[in-house]
């Protein structure tokens, strides 16, 4: 008896100094399950979430801010004329499956990527490479089709990071990278957990474990977060409740910026809407604080052309589409196109939806009725951006710095504007920061003068949190969840 | 017999083989390309092609129907587009959720529904008939993701007593498996069993009236030993009925409880299945529900006989 006793107190003591260690797992929670872990043959941003920056890491990598940092590659150096780009990798890299970390990895990586017969998401990224050398272990020399400021920037996207071949065939539900984190499971359906790699070639992260847990149902999100079992929600798909969260000391909200431009994407090539002057009445009809608080709670900041705010090069262009109703009429007058009607397609996230119902009431009061249609992705996908058959319809570009697909006339908005390829071609050209600013800025005036969309709100990342955990990232300037620098607080 | 279940077997493959049919050819008709949803916004028209080819989804909708259904035949399911596993493998992990799941809700609505429809049969009429019947007209009238939620509310985010939701695997032990089963099994069977008992009232009330009871009580026995000997065995047929579609409509039908505890069940993995057009997955769960309702009836059926000997004889 008095041995058991002594068993029991033990057990007790032990259990009480674990607790008393600061913690060093975490939980989060996500809504979207990753359909697979290969972030270089999907567009799913869940896949990044889980695995960018924990699990693989490319040559360069995003900022919490979203500058770009080395990450593989130790540094770079530029030819005089901007084509070559020679990488010096770090020393001692190693895959999870212990495998040397080498040029040659690299070499294959982008080859890889802009392959014929590739099925990267983001093959654009890639498509300025002109040849790619391993000089040896450690210099990779990639030599570009033309000079491109942004080369290192596309280094670091999801899409870029560096693989082996030996493993990347079972990368889908088994990666192996060169990240801080290694993988331990998905358990399909319910979560992902990862561990710290304990032969990380960088500092090594304060976290032991780390699982995310996928939770699609805002509800259910709340009470997981309530109840403990999630330890911080980073894109929280319930708004509504943020206050809650706010009045309570247990937590910490987290607002931030993402790269997502919500624009009503209008389809410049359909029938009335190829009239310059009914796209401005649409752009003047649309209020945008209105929109924000009745579709997002608040959270979100008005845009008047394609282009984060929070970018230094970003310009405030909102005084263009200022929400003037009458001046919507006037020019629909001008058009003859009173009693108008358009066709409005919906997506499924909250921010079409809700937003949707809002615009179409603020065009109504210019005269013009909508017709809404509530699509799946996959039906959106289908009948708007491929089939380009829709009229208006509501969407967030989530990529960052994507201005550029307003240079692609088949793009499914259907801008085509020779004036503005050839800025995109000089943007191309440009390395120096301040001609690179100049162009980009000249690049969202010629848009937001052509009122090619309709600029709505750049949609903010709303998260919550143990009010105890530090190193969350505050924006997106990717879609990811980097755990590399999060930690408990004592 | 043999030839009673020559002719059930019979009907049975040909029921599979219409709603393989059927369930191809809806699938074949909603827009959406597997390909493009997987690519998405900024992905060039080549990558998408590319991807087609890798998952064969060039063929003529024959040739892939027939490539599916002669798959199926000998046991393959086929490859998940999205999740990149067979189909097999993804259904095997969420059965062992879903199937557990359905059991342990149909075994507490029947735990719940026969005492309770005992009770009241045995007091028809009385305060206690009333007060179950206006129960359970209750239980079958509350939404049960809303009752879900209600019990997340008081025993998770209040009580601590459960997690909100979620499935740590059974490999966390039989306890743990089954504790993260609780709040859902409860929700599932709530109105479940508050139709049950109805049935079983109303079914025993029924044969109350038939002259063996009379008979029964007339040779002595009392009401409570008519009811239990004579009356339960005769009025469980349309409880076995109901229980049958009980436990198929649990087995399949539990998506929206799936979602408020966010368990990785098969109704979950048909939805976002469905929504990330990943169709050889939607063709083959959905195929596999079908033989499981199928599958049920066939056991309901055999359950009649060992109710019902009358019913054993006349086959």
């Amino acid at each position: 008896m008095f041995n058991r006793l002594k068993l029991a107190i033990a057990a007790l003591a032990l259990s009480a100094s674990a607790a008393l260690a600061a913690k060093d797992t975490i939980t989060l929670g996500m809504v979207l399950e990753p359909p697979n872990l290969d972030p270089t043959a999907g567009a799913a941003a869940a896949i990044d979430e889980v695995v960018y920056a924990n699990i693989f890491e490319g040559l360069t990598r995003f900022g919490p801010d979203g500058s770009i940092l080395p990450a593989l590659a130790e540094s770079w150096e530029i030819s005089d004329d901007g084509k070559v780009y020679t990488f010096t990798l770090h020393g001692g890299v190693k895959f999870h499956d212990d495998t040397e970390m080498e040029a040659t990895d690299v070499k294959f990586s982008l080859d890889r990527a802009r392959a014929e017969d590739s099925t990267n998401a983001q093959k654009a990224l890639f498509a300025g490479i002109e040849s790619v050398e391993a000089l040896d272990p450690r210099t990779v020399r990639v030599t570009l089709k033309n000079p491109d400021g942004l080369f290192p920037f596309k280094m670091a996207w999801g899409d870029a990071v560096i693989v082996a071949p030996e493993s990347i065939g079972k990368a889908a539900t088994h990666p192996i990278g060169t990240g801080p984190f290694r993988f331990v499971k998905w358990v399909k359906g319910d979560r992902v957990e990862i561990e710290r790699n304990p032969d990380y070639w960088g500092a090594p992260v304060k976290l032991s474990h780390a699982t995310f847990k996928f939770i699609s149902d805002p509800n259910a999100a709340f009470a997981a977060m309530m109840a403990g079992d999630v330890d911080a929600f980073p894109n929280f798909p319930a708004p509504e409740t943020l206050e809650q969260f706010r009045a309570d000391p247990r937590f910490r909200v987290i607002v931030g910026s993402t790269e997502g431009e919500t624009i009503l994407s209008t389809n410049n090539k359909a029938g009335p809407l190829a009239d310059i002057r009914v796209r401005k009445a649409i752009a003047h009809a649309i209020n945008r604080q209105e929109i924000i608080d009745g579709a997002m709670f608040g959270y979100g900041t008005p845009i008047g052309t394609h282009f984060a705010p929070h970018n230094p090069a970003y310009v405030d262009l909102r005084a263009l589409s200022k929400h003037d109703p009458e001046l919507s009429k006037k020019l629909l007058k001008e058009a003859g196109q009173e009693g108008l009607r358009l066709r409005l397609m919906l997506p499924p996230p909250t921010y079409a939806r809700r937003g949707g119902e809002i615009v179409a009431s603020q065009l109504r009061a210019v005269g013009i009725e909508t017709e809404i249609t509530n699509l799946e992705w996959a039906q959106w996908l289908e009948q708007v951006f491929k089939g380009k058959d829709y009229d208006l319809t509501i969407v967030s570009h989530t990529e960052p710095m994507d201005i550029g697909i307003y240079a692609r006339p088949d793009y499914y908005f259907q801008y085509d504007n020779p004036a503005f390829r050839d800025l995109m071609d000089q943007l191309n050209l440009a390395t120096a920061p301040t001609r690179r600013a100049a162009i980009l800025g000249a690049a969202q005036a010629m848009i937001a003068r052509d009122y090619v969309n309709g600029y709505l709100f750049q949609l903010a990342k709303t998260g919550v949190a143990n009010a105890k955990i530090r190193g969350l990232w505050e924006n997106a300037p990717t879609q990811a969840n980097d755990l590399t620098g999060v930690y408990w607080e004592e | 017999m043999i030839r009673y279940l020559a002719r059930r077997l019979l009907s049975l493959a040909l029921s599979l083989i219409a709603a393989s049919i059927v369930i191809f050819a809806v699938i074949e008709v909603i827009p959406g390309d597997p390909a493009a949803y997987m690519l998405g916004l900024n992905a060039s028209p080549e990558a998408v092609e590319a991807l087609r080819d890798q998952l064969g989804l060039n063929g003529t909708a024959f040739s892939r129907y027939l490539d599916w259904a002669g798959g199926l035949l000998q046991g393959d399911f086929g490859q998940s587009y999205t999740y990149r596993v067979p189909v097999a493998e993804l259904i095997g992990e969420r059965i062992q959720v879903s199937l557990p799941l359905a059991a342990y809700a149909l075994a507490l609505t029947v735990l719940i529904a026969f005492p309770v429809g005992l009770i009241a049969a045995a007091r028809r009429g009385r305060p206690a008939d009333w007060g179950i019947m206006a129960a359970t007209q209750l239980g079958i009238a509350i939404p049960n993701f809303w009752f879900a939620m209600l019990l997340v509310l008081l025993f998770a985010v209040k009580l601590h007593w459960f997690s909100a939701g979620g499935f740590p695997g059974w490999e966390g032990g039989l306890a743990a498996g089954l504790k993260a089963l609780t709040l859902p099994a409860i929700a599932l069977a709530l109105p479940q069993a508050s139709i049950l008992a109805r049935v079983m009232r109303s079914s025993l009330i029924d044969t109350l009236h038939q002259d063996y009871i009379r008979t029964a009580r007339a040779k002595g026995l009392t009401r409570r030993q008519a009811l239990l000997r004579h009356a339960l065995r005769n009025g469980l047929i349309p409880v076995l009925t109901i229980m049958g579609l009980q436990f198929s409509f649990l087995l399949a039908g539990a998506i929206i409880i799936e979602n408020v505890f966010f368990l990785p069940g098969l109704g979950r993995l048909i939805f976002q299945a469905i929504t990330q057009r990943d169709l050889i997955v939607v063709e083959s769960v959905v195929m596999l529900l079908v033989f499981a309702v199928i599958v049920v009836n066939f056991v309901v059926d055999i359950a009649y006989g060992a109710a019902d000997p009358r019913l054993r004889r006349r086959r």
